[in-house]
């Protein structure tokens, strides 16, 4: 038995108004990039987000005190190894504070990649299930993290206060620093996180990358312990160019002669950079096939 | 062009089943056929392979603006890759669909549900990911809680809901959106009666709006009650397309068809891939009972035959028993062993007094490695338990899925 008759129907699509059109069809070759989607997303990204950041401190004891606590635990623990036993220079200022401005925005950028590159796999319920454009999942995982940043941050500037170093005007261009990092962490994460869907071998891979990662990038060390013609090698790693940029922009003035030169920023900028848009492109190339790989 | 809220033309979805894709799918397999053209791998464009299987294939339809549709068809049939590929979770192979209006899609009730939050905080969650603004949900927050029955849980974590509880806020979410174009799979077969009963109820609120909605369902009560129209999809193609009515009495006709044996004399036609080919499957009732006659105390052998074209491979077995309510009764899974290419048997003996009195459906998927399906073949065989006369003084249906002769223990102290 039909609740609405056939004639009310015709009579009813006469009267519509213009709707929305959608056309379904396989896509093929370089996928646009269709941020305008992302957009308009904006909201279930917001929703995302907020759902990270929620369920990551929920029923945990010390909750936020995790956020302070675990960076201070790591510094000491490098503060002890890297500056008091093995003496590694950092250029005049006080070791934990030249440590610890690079470890925060690495700290970031380390558990952005790590959760992001193995997002769409974990979160293959919703990818099979709704449609939205799949470059939301990557993203929320490398925004969530920003708020444990923010809160690493404020420990940062206590320990630069408590060593008597107040951040010169410099500290206007950390933004800057930190969009990069946000770009690289998000750009690496697009490619990682498209090739996890395919090999599983990527989630083994990826704490080893971050560790190796590690090493190559000046947090520990200042880049100016590597002779002057080799140091363009160290800002191949675009991390090299953030972690230095938050040094640069938070003890500044205490920091004379260490500073990367502008071209290794430049050569910095433009890996991420190029990370990031190749990743964004293969990424939606291949987000057609995740709902039946993943 | 149209004024057609959906159509679809010449749509199909092909797919490349287990062991195509498991011979390429490790990175160092991928490594080493080359980096030559990594973006084509990926998108799946690969030459064609003799394992694709075409989910669905030359499917056209259209649903007029208000119409309230069915999709009925069997487990394997095609309908929730139909409503995948028009919510846009998955692609086409082939042929395209165009949609007029707004599209809302409802393929599972709970989508990103998340245990550790509250009810209040998965209904702006959940609502978020159906695609409501949060506008709409903090305007419609009070209706849909009173629609789930929940408030005095509304700030208790979800994990600590029962199940039914669960049930009724996940589909109260969705109960809510308002798209022009609803696409709702089998989510009525969750909750209690009573609650599956305000569903419909909702289901039909919906329609009567004017709404647009794509209904796959196996409750045929409920596509014959809500539906104008039927589509019915038989082995990823249409069968037919007519009234609610008129399908819905097709389908059930169709569907206690029974099948006591098939035989492929040619292995070009039989089911099957380069790997494993089908050759027979029976039922076979045991103690001389002939297939008609068959009841609940006849035990009976499920024999199949295939030819296993690859050498020393581990194989076993997975003989998958339905209901004609679709309602999954068992899965009989064999020991793994090694085989030779050749012809191999299985036989899968069913004890007497395990299965209760029902139309059954067979399917049997043949894996590799305990865990690459190289053959899944739905419906293959269909038989009728009969019940049999009892002793005692009751006569009606026997409730159950299966009726098991079980052991008992009674004692008794006076």
């Amino acid at each position: 038995m039909a609740l609405t008759d056939q004639a009310s129907l015709g009579s009813q699509a006469d009267v519509l108004p213009d709707l929305p059109q959608t056309i379904i069809r396989k896509t093929t070759g370089l996928a646009a990039l269709q941020l305008d989607q992302v957009w308009a997303f904006r909201e279930l990204l917001y929703f995302l987000v907020w759902r990270d950041v929620k369920v990551r401190y929920k029923q945990t004891a010390l909750g936020v005190l995790w956020i302070v606590l675990q960076p201070l635990i790591m510094l000491g623990l490098y503060y002890v190894i890297f500056g008091i036993l093995l003496q590694v220079p950092s250029n005049g200022v006080p070791y934990p504070a030249f440590a610890f401005a690079a470890l925060v925005p690495w700290t970031y950028f380390a558990g952005a990649l790590g959760r992001a590159s193995i997002s769409l796999v974990e979160g293959a319920q919703l990818v099979t299930k709704v449609y939205f454009p799949r470059l939301l999942v990557p993203l929320s995982a490398v925004l969530a993290g920003l708020v444990d940043f923010a809160i690493a941050f404020v420990v940062l500037i206590v320990v630069l206060l408590t060593y008597q170093i107040v951040p010169g005007v410099e500290i206007l261009l950390l933004p800057v620093f930190l969009m990069f990092a946000i770009f690289t962490a998000l750009g690496f994460s697009l490619w990682l996180a498209a090739l996890n869907v395919h090999y599983r071998d990527i989630k083994h891979l990826v704490p080893f990358i971050v560790q190796t990662w590690w090493f190559a990038t000046p947090v520990m060390y200042a880049t100016n312990i590597f002779p002057e013609n080799f140091r363009w090698v160290l800002a191949l790693n675009p991390m090299t160019g953030v972690v230095e940029g938050f040094r640069w922009a938070l003890l500044g003035a205490e920091y004379p002669g260490a500073q990367l030169p502008l071209y290794l920023y430049g050569i910095s900028v433009a890996i991420s950079l190029i990370v990031l848009i190749s990743g964004m492109f293969f990424f939606r190339s291949t987000e057609r096939t995740f709902a039946d790989i993943v | 062009m149209s004024s057609m809220a959906v159509n679809v033309d010449r749509l199909g979805k092909k797919f490349e089943i287990g062991a195509a894709r498991s011979s390429n799918d490790t990175l160092r397999d991928a490594i080493v056929s080359g980096i030559k053209a990594p973006f084509r791998r990926l998108q799946g464009t690969q030459d064609s392979n003799t394992n694709d299987f075409w989910a669905l294939r030359d499917i056209n339809f259209d649903v007029a603006h208000g119409e309230v549709v069915g999709l009925v068809g069997r487990n394997g049939a095609g309908k929730s890759t139909l409503l995948k590929i028009l919510s846009r979770i998955t692609e086409p192979t082939e042929g395209r669909a165009v949609i007029n209006g707004r599209i809302g899609s409802l393929l599972e009730v709970g989508t990103g549900f998340h245990p550790e939050l509250t009810g209040r905080e998965n209904i702006f969650l959940n609502g978020a990911i159906l695609g409501m603004r949060r506008t709409e949900i903090t305007r419609k927050f009070d209706e849909i809680v009173a629609f789930a029955e929940i408030e005095k849980f509304l700030d208790t974590p979800v994990k600590r809901y029962s199940s039914g509880m669960y049930v009724r806020l996940a589909f109260a979410v969705a109960a809510h959106l308002e798209p022009e174009i609803l696409l709702v799979d089998e989510v009525l077969a969750v909750g209690d009666a009573a609650f599956q009963k305000k569903c419909l109820g909702k289901m039909s609120d919906v329609a009567g709006e004017g709404r647009t909605v794509l209904f796959v369902s196996h409750n045929m009560t409920a596509v014959q009650s809500l539906c104008h129209r039927a589509v019915w999809l038989d082995g990823g193609g249409v069968r037919e397309i007519g009234t609610a009515q008129k399908i819905v009495q097709g389908y059930l006709q169709t569907a206690a068809v029974s099948t006591a044996e098939q035989v492929w004399d040619d292995p070009e036609t039989a089911p099957g891939n380069d790997k494993v080919t089908l050759q027979s499957v029976r039922v076979i009732p045991q103690n001389g009972v002939a297939f008609d006659d068959l009841n609940v105390n006849t035990p009976l052998d499920l024999q199949f035959a295939f030819y296993n074209k690859q050498p020393d491979v581990e194989l076993n077995f997975s003989i998958i028993v339905h209901n004609l309510e679709d309602v999954c009764i068992m899965n009989v899974v064999s020991p793994a062993k090694r085989y030779d290419a050749g012809l191999v048997t299985g036989v899968c003996h069913i004890p007497p007094g395990l299965l209760n009195d029902a139309t059954y459906r067979v399917r049997l998927l043949v894996v590799q490695d305990t865990s690459v399906a190289l053959l899944d073949a739905p419906d293959i065989l269909m038989f009728e338990v009969k019940d049999v006369e009892r002793e005692g003084n009751w006569y009606g249906k026997w409730p159950g899925a299966v009726r098991p002769n079980l052991e008992w223990t009674v004692t008794y102290r006076e």
